[in-house]
C-alpha cells in the first residue's frame, strides 16, 4: 500500500539513534508505531477469509472490489473521525450529514434544475456549517462531545428529512445525468469505484498532516493532555474547529458521492456511519481517551471492517454474525490500546 | 551596588472573595540564585506563583521585572518577558515523544507553503542537546515516549524546554513532591545546574532538606504572610527553617 511506505519514511527521519531498538517488537515499539497491531489484525482477518471463502469468491476481483468499496466510503469519514478522537473528541453527527448532503445534491439538480457543481458546493458548505456548529457547541459548552454531537445528529437528520418532505414530498429523490460528476465520483473499473482513490488521497493528506506538520503535533497534544497543551501554547480552539469542519466536509463529500453512485438522494441514508467510523478508528489503534493513534492504523481498521462485512457473505455463513465479529474485535482493540497506554503512563524507574 | 533583582514583588496581597490568600508579601529574586518558598498547606504558595506567572492579579501591591513595574495579564505575557513555570505535573504529554514534547507549539519547520513540515532531525538534535546540558547522563532517545521516563528526566525535559525558549526566571512548583530519594537528588542537581547557567529560580517545596541543598534565599509563608525571610548562611540550622513558620504562628 502506497502510504505504508510513507509512514515508514516519516519514521526513518528520526530513527537514527533508535535503530538499535528495531529488532524486538516490544510495548515501546507499539507506543511509537500505533498501527502495528491494526496492520497485523488486518493481515489476520484477510488470511482468515482467504482461507474460508477463498474458493467461493472472496479473492476474485468482485470480492476484492466489494470490501475495498465498503472500506473506501467508510474510510473517508473514519479518517477525520480518528483524528478527532486522537484530539480527544467524538463526532456522532456524521450519519445525518451524509443523508443531508445526498438529498441536497438531488434536490439542487433534479428539483431545482441547477448544475451538479452547485449541488455539491451547497452540500459541502452544509458540512462546513455542521462542523463549525459542533466545534462551537463542544468548545463553548464544555459538555462532552459525545452527547453534543449526538444532539446535532438528530437535529440535522430531522431537518433534512422534514425539509426534503416539505419541498419534494418524499425523503428520496432520483439523480440522473450528472455529467462530469459521474466520472469524478462514480467511475468504476472492475467493479472498483473511484471512491477508493479519494480514500487513498484523504489518507495520504491526513497522514501527512498528523505525522509531519506542527498541526499534527497539536492534535496529539490536545488529546494527550489538554491543560498541558494549552499551557504550552497550543491553540486548542483552532485544532477543535479544523477537525470538526474536516469531519463535516468529509461526511458531506461521501453523501454527495454516494448520491451520484446510486443515482438517488436519500435524506435518511448514512446513519450506519455514526458508529462504524468510530469503531474502525478504535480497531485501528486510536485510543478512546485521545492522544494516541495513526492514520495508517485507521486505514487498517477500516479495511478490517470492510473485509469482515463483505467476507462473511462469501463464506456462505449467515451474515448476521458480522456484528458479533466486529463487536468482539472492538473489545480486543480497546483492551490492547489501553494496555499500550497504561504502559506508557508508567515510568520505568522512579515514581512520578 | 549589588546586582539588579530579576522579579520582585512589593507588598503583594491577594484575596479571594473573603479569603485572604496573601497579605503584604514582598520577595526579591536574582539571576543565578535559587529563592526557596516554604510553607504549610494553604499558606499561599500556589497563589504566590500564580501572581508571578500571570495567572491571577494581585488585589494590591506591585510586581517589578528587571527593575521596571509590570502588570502580568496572562501566562503568555509572563512567558514573553522570560518568566517560565514548570508545574509539579511537568506539563508534558505522556504519549508523545521527547522531541515532540520539547518543541510543542514551537515546532521548527522546513520546506515551503503547503509542504512545510516539522524538521524532525533538528527537533531531535536540539532537544537532546538541551536535555544533556541539564546533566542527564543516560543516552536519551528523542523518540522515546515521555510517559515512560523517570520523574527526574521529565523535570529535566520541562526545565530544559523552559530555558531553551527564553526563561530567565523559572518558577518550579514542588518538583520533588512526588519523587523518591534518588529522583529528588536528580532534580536537585538539575536546579543547581540551571542556577549555575544564570537562570533565576523560585523553588516551591515542602521539604526543608531540599531547600537547604540549593537555596540562596528563603521565604517562609504562613497563612499568607511572610513570617521569615533570610539568606543562605544567615541561619545554620535546618530545624530553624522547619520550625520557623510554625513557631512564629504559635507565638501570635
Ligand atoms: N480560587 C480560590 N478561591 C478561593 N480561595 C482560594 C482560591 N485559591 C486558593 N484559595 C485559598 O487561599 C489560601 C492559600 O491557598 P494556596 O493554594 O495558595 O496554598 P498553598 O500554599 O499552595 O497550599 P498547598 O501546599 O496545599 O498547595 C487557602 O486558604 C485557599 O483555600
Ligand atoms: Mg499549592
Amino acid at each position: 500500500m502506497a502510504f505504508s511506505a510513507n509512514q515508514k519514511t516519516g519514521q526513518s527521519d528520526h530513527s537514527g539513534p533508535s535503530a538499535k531498538h528495531l529488532a524486538p517488537m516490544t510495548l515501546t515499539t507499539l507506543q511509537k508505531q500505533p498501527w502495528i497491531g491494526a496492520a497485523a489484525a488486518a493481515v489476520f482477518v484477510f488470511a482468515f477469509f482467504a482461507y474460508f471463502a477463498g474458493s467461493t469468491g472472496f479473492l476474485t476481483a468482485g470480492g476484492t472490489a466489494g470490501w475495498l468499496n465498503t472500506a473506501a466510503e467508510l474510510g473517508i469519514i473514519a479518517i477525520p473521525i480518528g483524528l478527532l478522537m486522537i484530539s480527544g473528541e467524538f463526532d456522532l453527527s456524521t450519519g445525518s450529514v451524509v443523508g443531508a448532503a445526498s438529498i441536497i445534491v438531488a434536490v439542487t439538480v433534479t428539483f431545482l434544475g441547477q448544475p451538479i457543481a452547485l449541488g455539491i458546493l451547497i452540500a459541502l458548505a452544509m458540512g462546513v456549517l455542521v462542523g463549525l456548529f459542533n466545534a462551537l457547541l463542544v468548545y463553548r459548552t464544555r459538555v462532552p462531545s459525545f452527547i453534543v454531537t449526538l444532539a446535532t445528529n438528530f437535529i440535522v437528520a430531522g431537518t433534512a428529512l422534514a425539509l426534503s418532505r416539505l419541498v419534494t414530498g418524499s425523503s428520496t429523490l432520483s439523480l440522473r445525468d450528472t455529467g462530469w460528476a459521474e466520472f469524478a465520483f462514480a467511475a468504476r473499473w472492475n467493479q472498483m469505484y473511484i471512491s477508493i482513490i479519494w480514500w487513498v488521497l484523504a489518507a495520504a493528506l491526513a497522514a501527512w498532516v498528523l505525522r509531519a506538520t506542527p498541526f499534527g503535533n497539536w492534535i496529539y497534544a490536545t488529546g494527550g493532555n489538554k491543560d498541558a497543551a494549552r499551557r504550552a501554547g497550543v491553540p486548542i480552539w483552532w485544532v477543535t474547529q479544523v477537525l470538526y469542519v474536516w469531519t463535516g466536509v468529509s461526511a458531506a463529500f461521501v453523501g454527495a458521492m454516494t448520491a451520484i453512485q446510486f443515482n438517488q438522494g436519500n435524506a435518511v441514508a448514512g446513519q450506519g456511519y455514526v458508529f462504524e467510523t468510530a469503531i474502525a478508528a478504535v480497531i485501528g489503534g486510536v485510543l478512546l481517551t485521545g492522544g494516541f493513534g495513526s492514520v495508517f492504523g485507521i486505514v487498517c481498521g477500516t479495511i478490517i471492517y470492510g473485509i469482515i462485512s463483505v467476507g462473511l457473505f462469501y463464506t456462505g455463513w449467515p451474515t448476521d454474525w458480522a456484528q458479533t465479529f466486529i463487536g468482539a474485535l472492538l473489545v480486543i482493540a480497546v483492551l490492547a490500546n489501553n494496555a499500550i497506554r497504561n504502559a506508557a503512563m508508567q515510568s520505568k524507574k522512579g515514581k512520578s | 551596588m549589588a546586582q539588579q533583582p530579576l522579579l520582585t514583588l512589593k507588598s503583594v496581597s491577594k484575596s479571594y472573595s473573603g479569603v485572604q490568600a496573601l497579605s503584604d508579601v514582598s520577595i526579591e529574586t536574582f539571576a543565578g540564585e535559587v529563592h526557596c518558598l516554604l510553607g504549610d498547606n494553604g499558606a499561599g504558595k500556589s497563589t504566590l506563583i500564580k501572581t508571578m506567572s500571570g495567572v491571577v492579579h494581585p488585589t494590591s501591591g506591585d510586581i517589578m521585572w528587571e527593575g521596571q513595574p509590570v502588570t502580568l495579564d496572562s501566562p503568555k505575557e509572563a512567558q514573553e518577558l522570560g518568566i517560565g513555570t514548570v508545574h509539579q505535573d511537568v506539563g508534558l504529554i505522556p504519549m508523545m515523544s521527547v522531541a515532540r514534547n520539547f518543541f510543542l507549539a514551537n515546532e521548527p519547520t522546513r520546506g515551503w507553503g503547503p509542504f512545510k513540515r516539522i524538521d524532525m532531525s533538528q527537533a531531535n538534535g536540539v532537544s537532546i542537546d538541551a536535555i544533556r546540558a541539564m546533566g542527564i547522563s543516560r543516552d536519551i532517545d528523542p523518540d522515546q515516549v515521555v510517559g515512560t521516563m523517570s520523574g527526574g528526566e521529565k523535570q529535566a525535559i520541562a526545565i530544559a524546554r523552559a530555558v531553551h525558549f527564553g526563561a530567565k526566571f523559572l518558577i518550579l512548583g514542588e518538583p520533588t513532591a512526588a519523587l523518591g530519594v534518588h529522583e529528588s537528588e536528580v532534580v536537585i542537581n538539575l536546579i543547581e545546574r540551571t542556577k549555575q547557567r544564570g537562570t533565576g529560580i523560585l523553588l516551591i517545596t515542602h521539604n526543608p532538606t531540599h531547600a537547604l541543598a540549593v537555596g540562596d534565599r528563603f521565604t517562609v509563608l504562613t497563612q499568607g504572610r511572610v513570617v521569615d525571610q533570610f539568606k543562605r548562611g544567615e541561619r545554620d540550622q535546618i530545624m530553624d527553617l522547619m520550625a520557623g513558620g510554625r513557631r512564629l504562628a504559635a507565638a501570635e
